[in-house]
């Protein structure tokens, strides 16, 4: 009886033998990183707001501290998204007929507020504290990466589980000194590893058990 | 654990009742092991004509059967159903989970769904927007909420409140700890009126029979109508209130009686104690009523005053009766002896609980007056004689340091023999004071009804203004209220809600909540109380202060400066300075009633002349007439969470209805089935007629009722009520009369071929089997602090094959005092609205499926026929260090943290219940179905932002406030130091009024909570589990009388 195959089926047979195996692994390995992806996550896309505020213009080149603004950084959850009366605090004297201003005006007017599109959004079973981070020695930077370089807002993190808990299991490799906290520009020393570990003890961080525990973040 | 359960049975003999009085302690009887198990020829016949559970009785008559603690006669008797009962988690999911699908069906699209489910994942976020202030309120940081003091208006004395506020809306009712009259303590009522803030079914509009129109033009019409009135003095004008005791809406009041001086004032509502005033004006010549000073009372006498019911006017009372009884705090414990003429919570926290019918009452406390000596010398039934005896020996061993409290639903007479006892006794000025009555004008509220209805029949009054109250709902039937109220010319009425009484008005103004107007209020011991609003109004709600200066052309004022106004022009807060301090502080400070100066006559008639009784016909039964425990006289009816919570003594919930003794129910074959879900109960209605007006009721037996009484609550039956509350029970008021309000001879009971179906929760969640509850008496305790733990040594700490884990920082616990707890379930309501709880329903209830997190199991002592005493256990999540839950989660949603809590991840949940199968405790919940409304508008506003509001196929459970714990983790974090002992308090210990409940870090030695623990009368739940729960509970110790006690109490 002639063969039914032909020789070169048995490559085939084991290659899809095996290669079934890589297939899934790859397919697998390709669904988490395309939920990792940008595309996913939202990193680094710019998004429409009512008014193109830019932060590169205000923190870059004006010099305003993040606090002029986000008055409850260092108090509570949020960080505060300042009311249109901080805005007319400065645009009333300059820019003030810019047409670029004209919702700022509006909403300072008829007193509805601007609506601004959220940019770092996390799911709303997450309870994020900016106050205890900041005074924990966490810089903005580390999270909302130079927003001093920004013309408009976008997310530099991805903001997933996995990207929290690296910093929660190792915070040493993020702590800056308290007086850098709000610099933008600061980048991380080469002798990190042993500042870290050494701000850690001074700033009484919790332990990893601590950190890592789901009621941390979840409620 | 099989081992256990053995021995216990051994120990727990036959129960020894008493002579019939039920104020026996179960004693040890015999080494005769109980029942059970053991088979029955009556009760294995099981569901037959004859049900099987009038036949437990019979048998438990006979003395064979009977557990010392139990929750339900089922389970008493130890029915075959209640048995199969036990053994499941959540007994009828199976055949129900969606009526109209099949359960493979239902499979199908589970597995459909989860699986598109998990592309969801991979979704974008919908956009979200953030809206700032245009100019930010100066205090004001988004997400940190603020606390304003105001307080809840209620007859009997307001609640002090502190109210929580995030971005300005209200979201959490707290106590206010500085108000001298609760101490910080609050009641189920006040609880849950942030839900009745946000009701979407409150009125909205101004209506003119039924059409919308404007408040101004409701003004324009009543000026035309009014200046007819004062042509001729206001001679057909009537107002009726509830009782007012706002000053300054009496001032008003007073004003508006001024410029029509013809008009005359009516007050009423159902909670009328016309006895209590009556006595007064006769023993004391003047109105007065008692405030209590328990903190000075060692032996106390209750004629059916159920001080210990949740009520803010009770808050005080509560707090200083469980104080004196605890043991830690070195106070020499009290004594009650509680007459009660239906099971209540003062009865089963009372050491002698002494039931009888309401006609027998006085005749006790005329026994004990004269054995003590006011009054004339009584003869009493045989049956009290020797408790009389006692009694009276007790009191006057303690001359000045004892009280005889007489309840509102008493008649003048008793009333009058109280305070008399008091004033022979030495009480008066020391445990009891006598203060001017917190109303403004206090009345004998149904005296002046009837006379409003005659002349409304005789057609006298052309305009009545109804303000508050629903008496077309609320007044007894034989008024016929309604069809008088029909023969006025002009009707106006101004309330909450549209309900009864609007139908029958031409003008119905919507009334402003109290979380939405300015006014004024006392406190139970007559401490002005500023209401401050949270809120602007929702809709267009207007206050009783705007309402009545529209009336007296004072339109254009608000309530703020009505009420202002008139404390400018009093002494005390005449000055801004003393306002602001006032308003922040939520009270005026001593500005309680004054005490004293008042003295009894000694020689009243009510003391010496008997009320004449009538001798009823044989065969029927008196009746008694209550408020109803969770929903007052109605005005919560709307309100789901107070629908929803399970009633202190029946655990009944959404309903109403005759309540029964055993033994009565026994004579007239009534039973109560427990259907196959454990929270449905098939019982017969039976139909209730008293002086010829009928109605139906479904009877409902209730071990402590007793016999020969039927007990109805007011405040259901309701038709117009709003969604949630319309048709849920039935109306008592339909045979209530003027003239016997609460208490009435000559019911006649019949039965019907009708069964109803009633929710209740006594039997849900049962934790089978087991020691729960640890009691014995202050004298035992003693001589043997440590009878718990020589009972049962404590399961050693290195039983598990893991190697322990080691809690370095900080270890969270919990202790709750059994012997402070008083069952008012404040703590269940406020857990409810910290945690986004949701309701469920009635049809859900049945089907055991409440959400509450941390739910009251009440336990009858003794016999089932006369049970001694209740204990009530309030039950959230033990936080086990061993949690059976955390093993057996496919998904890890539920792990511990490493502060000991046991974490419940919402977002990881995938619905299995397999933690809640694997919890012995029975504290965990599953959103069955969507039952969070998460479309009404007015109800997002009241979710506490902290916490995330579940949805459908998420298991929940107790976290023991881990938003509350963070926050205050967060803010001792940047501080750099400890959380400080006391700084996180849990939304149940907040709420108790009793302090029964502490929460702190056990690792701290000096902290309450673990100085708590390291009491002798510490014990855990199921502790031969080794689960470690990290929640555990210190026993009941009561103090009996040794003369009235058969033998040793320890309850093994």
């Amino acid at each position: 009886m002639s063969q039914i195959f032909h020789h070169s089926t048995n490559t085939l047979a084991r290659v899809t033998i095996f290669g079934t195996l890589f297939i899934i692994v790859g397919a697998l390995f390709a669904i988490a990183e395309f939920n990792r992806s940008n595309y996913i996550t939202h990193a680094f896309v710019a998004r429409e707001q009512p008014v193109q505020f830019s932060h590169k213009h205000h923190v870059g080149d004006v010099g305003l501290d993040c606090r002029y603004c986000h008055t409850s950084v260092e108090k509570a959850a949020s960080a505060g998204i300042p009311p249109t009366r901080v805005c007319m605090n400065c645009h009333s004297q300059i820019w003030k007929d810019s047409p670029y201003l004209e919702p700022v005006r509006a909403s300072f007017r008829t007193g509805k507020p601007i609506r601004w599109t959220k940019v770092h959004d996390l799911p709303d079973f997450v309870y994020f504290n900016h106050s205890i981070h900041v005074s924990k020695g966490v810089g903005c930077s580390t999270c909302h990466g130079r927003v001093d370089q920004m013309p408009l807002m976008m997310q530099v993190s991805p903001l997933q589980m996995e990207w929290c808990l690296d910093c929660h299991r190792n915070p040493e490799k993020v702590l800056r000194p308290k007086s850098e906290i709000f610099n933008m520009a600061w980048t991380v020393p080469s002798d990190q590893a042993e500042r870290g570990k050494r701000l850690a003890k001074e700033y009484n961080i919790q332990s990893k058990a601590v950190l890592e525990s789901c009621s941390t973040c979840h409620r | 654990m099989q081992q256990k359960k053995d021995r216990m049975n051994d120990e727990v003999g036959p129960i020894q009742f008493g002579s019939g009085n039920g104020f026996s302690l179960p004693v040890l009887g015999q080494d005769t092991p109980t029942t059970p198990e053991s088979p029955d020829p009556i009760a294995a016949g099981s569901r037959d004509a004859a049900s099987s559970e009038v036949l437990a009785f019979q048998k438990s008559v006979e003395g064979k059967s009977g557990k010392q603690y139990w929750r339900s006669i089922d389970e008493w008797a130890g029915t075959p159903e209640f048995e199969a009962y036990v053994k499941r988690e959540y007994p009828s999911q199976v055949e129900v989970i969606v009526d109209p699908f099949s359960r493979r069906r239902f499979l199908q699209l589970m597995g459909a769904s989860l699986a598109l489910a998990g592309f969801s994942s991979c979704a974008y976020q919908p956009k979200e927007e953030l809206l700032p202030y245009v100019r930010q309120p100066e205090e004001i940081v988004a997400g940190k909420p603020l606390y304003f003091a105001t307080a809840m208006p209620m007859s009997g004395g307001a609640a002090p409140l502190l109210v929580r506020s995030n971005e300005g809306r209200p979201t959490k009712i707290e106590g206010n700890p500085e108000h001298p009259a609760t101490l910080g303590g609050t009641d189920i009522f006040s609880q849950a009126s942030i839900l009745g803030l946000y009701d979407p079914e409150r009125s909205q509009a101004v209506t003119y029979t039924g059409e919308i129109h404007s408040w101004s033009s409701f003004i324009g019409e009543i000026r035309v109508a009014l200046g007819v009135e004062k042509s001729n003095g206001g001679q057909g004008l009537r107002i009726l209130t509830e009782p007012v005791i706002s000053p300054t809406l009496g001032k008003q009041i007073m004003d508006l009686l001024k410029l029509y001086p013809n008009a005359t004032w009516y007050q009423y509502e159902s909670a009328a104690s016309d006895g209590a005033f009556q006595a007064a004006q006769e023993v004391f010549g003047e109105p007065v009523r008692p405030i209590y000073h328990f903190e000075k009372a060692d032996r106390i006498l209750s004629l059916d005053a159920d001080f210990l019911a949740s009520h803010p006017k009770n808050l005080r009372y509560i707090k200083d009766y469980t104080k004196k009884r605890n043991p830690e705090a070195g106070n020499t414990p009290n004594r009650l002896y509680a007459v009660e003429t239906t099971a209540t919570a003062t009865g089963g926290n009372s050491d002698h609980r002494i039931p009888m019918k309401p006609s027998e009452v006085e005749m006790f406390a005329r026994g004990v007056a004269a054995a003590i000596g006011v009054g004339a010398a009584a003869e009493v039934p045989e049956a009290f004689s020797l408790m009389i005896e006692e009694v009276a020996k007790d009191l006057k061993a303690h001359r000045g340091s004892s009280l005889v409290i007489a309840g509102d639903e008493q008649p003048a007479a008793v009333h009058a023999l109280a305070y008399a006892m008091n004033g022979a006794l030495g009480n008066a000025g020391s445990t009891v004071v006598f203060t001017k009555p917190l109303e403004v004008n206090p009345v004998a509220q149904l005296n002046g009804l009837r006379e409003l209805v005659a002349d409304m029949q005789q057609r006298k009054v052309t305009t009545l203004i109804i303000l508050g109250g629903n008496p077309v709902y609320a007044a007894p039937a034989d008024l016929n209220f309604a069809g008088a109220l029909e023969s006025v010319q002009l009707r106006i009425y101004h309330g909450l809600y549209n309900d009864e009484t609007s139908s029958y008005c031409h003008w119905h103004v919507p009334e402003a909540h109290y979380l939405e107007t300015w006014s004024d209020t006392r406190a139970y011991d007559g401490t002005i109380s500023i209401v401050q609003p949270l809120i602007a109004p929702l809709y267009q709600g207007k206050s009783k202060h705007e309402v009545l200066a529209a009336i007296i052309d004072q339109s254009d004022h608000t309530s703020y400066e009505i009420v202002r106004a008139y404390w400018k022009s009093q002494g005390a807060l005449n000055t801004e300075a003393s306002w602001r301090q006032a308003v922040h502080d939520g009270f005026l400070k001593e500005s309680a009633l004054p005490a004293g100066g008042l003295t009894a006559k000694q020689t009243s008639g009510l003391l010496t002349n008997v009320t004449p009784q009538q001798q009823p016909a044989s065969n029927t039964f008196e009746v008694n007439f209550r408020l109803d425990p969770t929903i007052h006289d109605g005005q919560f009816a709307n309100n789901g969470w107070l629908q929803e919570l399970p009633k202190t003594m029946t655990k009944l919930t959404w309903d109403n209805a005759a309540f029964f003794s055993p033994r009565d129910a026994r004579n007239l074959r009534l039973e109560n089935s427990m259907g196959s879900s454990g929270g449905d109960f098939e019982v017969d209605v039976v139909e209730l007629e008293l002086a010829g007006r009928k109605i139906k009721a479904p009877a409902w037996i209730l071990p402590g009722q007793p016999d020969g009484v039927v007990t109805l609550h007011l405040g259901y039956g309701r038709t117009r009520a709003g969604h949630v509350g319309t048709a849920t029970g039935f109306n008592a008021n339909l045979i209530r009369n003027t003239g016997t309000p609460w208490n009435a001879t000559g019911l006649i009971v019949r039965s019907t071929a009708e069964r109803y179906v009633m929710a209740q929760t006594q039997t849900h969640h049962s934790m089978e089997g087991w020691n729960l509850v640890h009691e014995t008496t202050f004298d035992e305790y003693r001589e043997h602090p440590d009878y718990i733990h020589e009972e049962e040594p404590p399961t050693p700490r290195d039983l598990s094959l893991f190697p322990n884990w080691p809690y370095n920082g900080y270890a969270w616990g919990l202790a709750i005092d059994l012997n402070s707890c008083v069952g008012c379930s404040a703590c269940t309501v406020a857990c409810q609205s910290e945690n986004n709880i949701p309701v469920v329903g009635k049809e859900q209830v049945m089907m055991s499926r409440e959400m509450h997190w941390i739910r009251i199991d009440r336990y009858f002592t003794g016999s089932g026929d006369n049970p001694n005493g209740s204990v009530f256990q309030p039950v959230p999540c033990m936080h086990c260090e061993n949690a059976p839950c955390e093993v057996v989660c496919p998904v890890g949603a539920t792990v511990h943290s490493a502060e000991g809590t046991n974490d419940m991840v919402y977002n990881r949940c995938v619905g299995t219940r397999y933690c809640s199968n694997n919890c012995p405790y029975k504290v965990r919940r599953f959103n069955f179905l969507l039952f969070n409304d998460w479309t009404s508008a007015s109800l997002k506003l009241l979710r506490n932002p902290e916490v995330t509001v579940r949805s459908r196929g998420i298991m929940e459970k107790c976290t023991y406030c881990i938003q509350r714990i963070q926050n205050a983790k967060i803010e001792s974090e940047k501080e750099n130091r400890l959380v400080r002992d006391g700084e996180i308090v849990t939304a149940c210990q907040s709420a108790c009024p009793a302090d029964a409940i502490t929460f702190g870090n056990i690792n701290d030695p000096n902290s309450k909570v673990a100085k708590l623990k390291a009491s002798k009368r510490n014990y855990s739940l199921l502790d031969d589990l080794n689960t470690r729960p990290r929640t555990t509970y210190l026993s009941v110790l009561r103090n009996p009388n040794p003369a009235l006690k058969p033998t040793k109490t320890e309850n093994a």
